[in-house]
């Protein structure tokens, strides 16, 4: 617990206490977390001198911050247009198959987090889904369980 | 003699594997030790817009450029063309004849192209701020700092220059706004949140060619009065926020921005703000009051942000591609950019030609090409030759415009005129297998979810055209729908606060306006023309065009399709999901739909 609050601290600290960089260090909590803990939107609040509520509101407000723990290897399939006409909506009922997960979902072991995504900005890829940070063009439901098995595999070294 | 090994890495040749191609080229490079004939380096570009045939890399000065590239390639690409100056055949592009093309001005997905914004991006490593000074870089910051304020903007005036995010406002009566004000501190911010679905060539330019972005940027604080300044860049751009990053850094250490601007005295400190992922931070007071650290609500203007804007101080926001434009407006006078687009629209336009076009990508060509032009010229036509049916311009603001107004000209003007817009430069090809009513209901559910939440006529008004589309689209459409979207959709245009909700009716008013019949089966006969609706779409195999090739039944994901080789093929209807793989993957036309009541 006290590792958590260090970390917290740690990341609070590489800003100036001033307002405007308020979305910024809830980016960096997000990043190190892969959530906004409590305690650190509570540290946040004090160190800025800001009400709690303020912040609550642009944790739910920005799309990049959540409030709940998210899994170990985040999906994100892009639904910009480019790859929606070219049937990113089949891939999410593919992963749904595959994980039982809906978007915006976590698999009951942690694993993974499903996130459906405004553009990506990889449209001549269509349809894209990145997972962590690596990007995969042209996917398919044939390619999917394929991709989806390395992170598996991964997570069982 | 020496070569030099540019590889494309963009975020799309990343995906293709484009770092093991340059780790591969500078390993053999070092292997074969100094006793070659030919040196060479390797640089790492940004992205060359033809992402769809990536890896890229291009060798100089031969000027040879290969496509899909694998690190298995690369020995070869050594020992014949670096060696010999000899093209290595099979990784040529192939142009629509068959014929092998050798270099990238003779592709016709480049040639018609005419670069400005995107003139160093391929040729320089963004990483290195010499490769920038090289080309030529900075030049016109030097040239700024020579100029008083008004010649300046006399000269963005002269160019014609208008805003590149969307709205085409003239760049030049911004800053001559922010300009007069006597109000100091002054800002100056660049919108890099881009995100019109469908478009990415402010990503490109914040990836491929940072400096200039950060000289645009200069030029504009010079110009106003400003000592610090703001770039605002998408969270999901990871490259593009690190390569901003690094290039103010590196132009700092240069002594070319911070303390003392080029030895003259003058300061100028500029900060990336990575964006939340709310598409309404495109809009700009939302943009400022993300930056300043809140929700990123719009807010009414006036005071527009030249006389209030970030901390309640003069700014002036810039879209990238606009910044991109500025060095060389300064550079070669504003008349000679003048000198290239329409009337009202001069210069060039980034476009992404995505969707169902053969070749897609990053596309720079002057204002006032016709969409025929870039479709089927450049784009090379639709996929599998299947009939165009619409493309959509301008992101969710925009609208789909139909085949009979292919020879429209693309500039802010024309296309505004047909209820369409030219936007941030998005144009998404469709075909006879995209449903007109979806592609309206995609967009208005992109934009309800994006929808702030702050006037009521944006909040509800969305959400019951949503709520109206998708009854459409899963067969419960009922007869009036179409004129109470009609009417709602007039009524958002007419009394939202800002753009997004003003504009978002668009997509809708358009399909209504040009595909009326599209919505009418749905209603009424409870079909989906193109076969994308899933609850009003069955699918089914014509057994005389079968060739029993298996390629659905492996397509399938649920298993639905029987039949063995060189046999025809069956669905069986209680196990389909009618998600049109099968139809995809079918390369003899087998697979048929048809409407199906909806229950």
């Amino acid at each position: 617990m006290q590792a958590e609050m260090d970390q917290i601290l740690e990341i609070l600290h590489r800003y100036p206490p001033e307002k405007r960089h308020s979305l910024a260090i809830l980016q960096d909590l997000q990043h190190h977390f892969n959530y906004i803990p409590r305690e650190g939107m509570e540290a946040l609040a004090e160190y800025l001198g800001c009400p709690l509520s303020s912040l609550y509101s642009m944790a739910t407000f920005y799309r990049a911050l959540s409030l709940k723990p998210k899994g170990r290897h985040i999906i994100k399939l892009c639904d910009g247009t480019a790859c929606h006409i070219r049937g990113s909506v089949n891939l999410a009922g593919g992963i749904t198959r595959l994980l039982g997960i809906g978007a915006g979902e976590t698999t009951e072991d942690g694993l993974f987090s499903l996130e459906l995504v405004n553009c990506l900005g990889s449209c001549a890829l269509a349809p894209v889904m990145v997972v962590d940070e690596t990007y995969y063009g042209k996917v398919t439901l044939e390619k999917l369980p394929e991709i989806l098995a390395q992170y598996r595999e991964g997570a069982a070294e | 003699m020496t070569r030099t090994i540019l590889v494309c890495c963009g975020t799309g040749c990343l995906a293709n594997g484009s770092l093991e191609v340059a780790d591969e080229f500078r390993r053999l490079i070092e292997a074969r030790g100094a006793d070659a004939r030919v040196e060479c380096q390797v640089k790492r570009t940004g992205c060359n817009g033809f992402c769809e045939n990536g890896p890229i890399v291009k060798i100089l000065p031969d000027d040879i450029i290969y496509y899909k590239v694998r690190r298995r390639d690369v020995q070869e690409i050594m020992d014949k063309t670096v060696a010999e100056g000899q093209a290595v055949e099979r990784l040529l592009y192939r142009d629509d004849g068959g014929r092998p093309v050798l270099h990238q001005h003779e592709n016709p997905f480049y040639a018609p192209q005419h670069k400005i914004a995107l003139r160093n991006i391929g040729a320089i490593d963004p990483t290195r701020v010499e490769d920038y000074l090289e080309a030529g870089g900075y030049q016109a910051l030097r040239m700024a700092l020579e100029m008083t304020p008004a010649e300046i903007i006399e000269q963005v005036k002269r160019s014609g220059l208008r805003g590149r995010g969307g709205a085409g406002f003239p760049t030049w009566r911004k800053w001559q706004a922010a300009a007069e004000q006597e109000n100091f501190p002054k800002y100056v911010a660049c919108n890099g949140d881009e995100g019109d679905p469908g478009a990415f060539m402010d990503r490109s330019v914040l990836e491929g060619d940072p400096h200039t972005v950060l000289e645009g940027l200069a030029i504009c604080a010079l110009a106003i009065g400003a000592e610090e300044g703001f770039l605002y860049i998408r969270d999901e751009y990871g490259l593009a926020v690190r390569n901003i990053t690094a290039a103010i850094a590196d132009a700092e250490r240069h002594g070319i921005l911070g303390e003392n601007v080029l030895g003259s005295g003058r300061r100028l400190k500029l900060s990336v703000v990575r964006g939340g992922g709310a598409f309404v931070c495109g809009e700009e007071t939302a943009l400022i009051a993300s930056i300043e650290g809140s929700c990123g609500e719009p807010r009414p203007r006036p005071p527009f942000p030249a006389e209030r804007g970030l901390f309640g101080q003069p700014t002036v926001l810039n879209n990238v591609e606009t910044l991109a434009n500025i060095p060389v407006i300064l550079k070669d006078g504003g008349d000679a950019f003048a000198a290239v687009g329409t009337e009202g629209s001069k210069g060039t336009k980034v476009f992404a030609l995505v969707g169902k076009v053969k070749r897609t990508g990053l596309v720079e060509i002057p204002m006032g090409a016709t969409l025929r032009h870039l479709i089927f010229d450049i784009g090379g036509g639709i996929q599998n030759d299947r009939p165009f049916k619409a493309v959509q311009t301008g992101g969710p603001s925009g609208g789909c415009i139909p085949a009979h107004m292919l020879d429209l000209p693309v500039d802010f003007d024309t296309l505004k005129s047909h209820g369409a817009m030219m936007g941030s430069g998005g144009m998404i090809v469709m075909d006879d297998r995209s449903c007109m009513v979806e592609v309206a209901r995609y967009y208005i559910n992109f934009l309800a979810e994006e929808s702030c939440g702050k006037c009521t006529p944006c909040r509800e008004g969305l959400r019951k055209m949503l709520e109206i589309l998708t009854d459409i689209c899963e067969g419960r459409g009922q007869e009036g729908d179409i004129e109470l979207l009609e009417e709602l959709g007039h009524t958002l245009q007419d009394s939202c606060l800002c753009a997004l909700g003003k504009t978002a009716p668009n997509p809708v008013l358009t399909t209504i306006q040009y595909f009326r019949e599209e919505y009418e089966a749905h209603i009424r006969e409870h079909r989906c023309p193109a076969g994308v609706c899933v609850k009003l779409t069955s699918f089914r195999i014509d057994g005389a065009r079968c060739r029993g090739c298996t390629a659905c039944a492996r397509a399938c994901p649920t298993g639905a399709i029987s039949g063995g080789v060189k046999q025809p093929h069956v669905i069986d209807p209680a196990k389909c999901i009618s998600c049109g793989s099968c139809r995809e993957a079918c390369r003899f036309d087998a697979v048929e739909t048809e409407g199906r009541e909806a229950v």
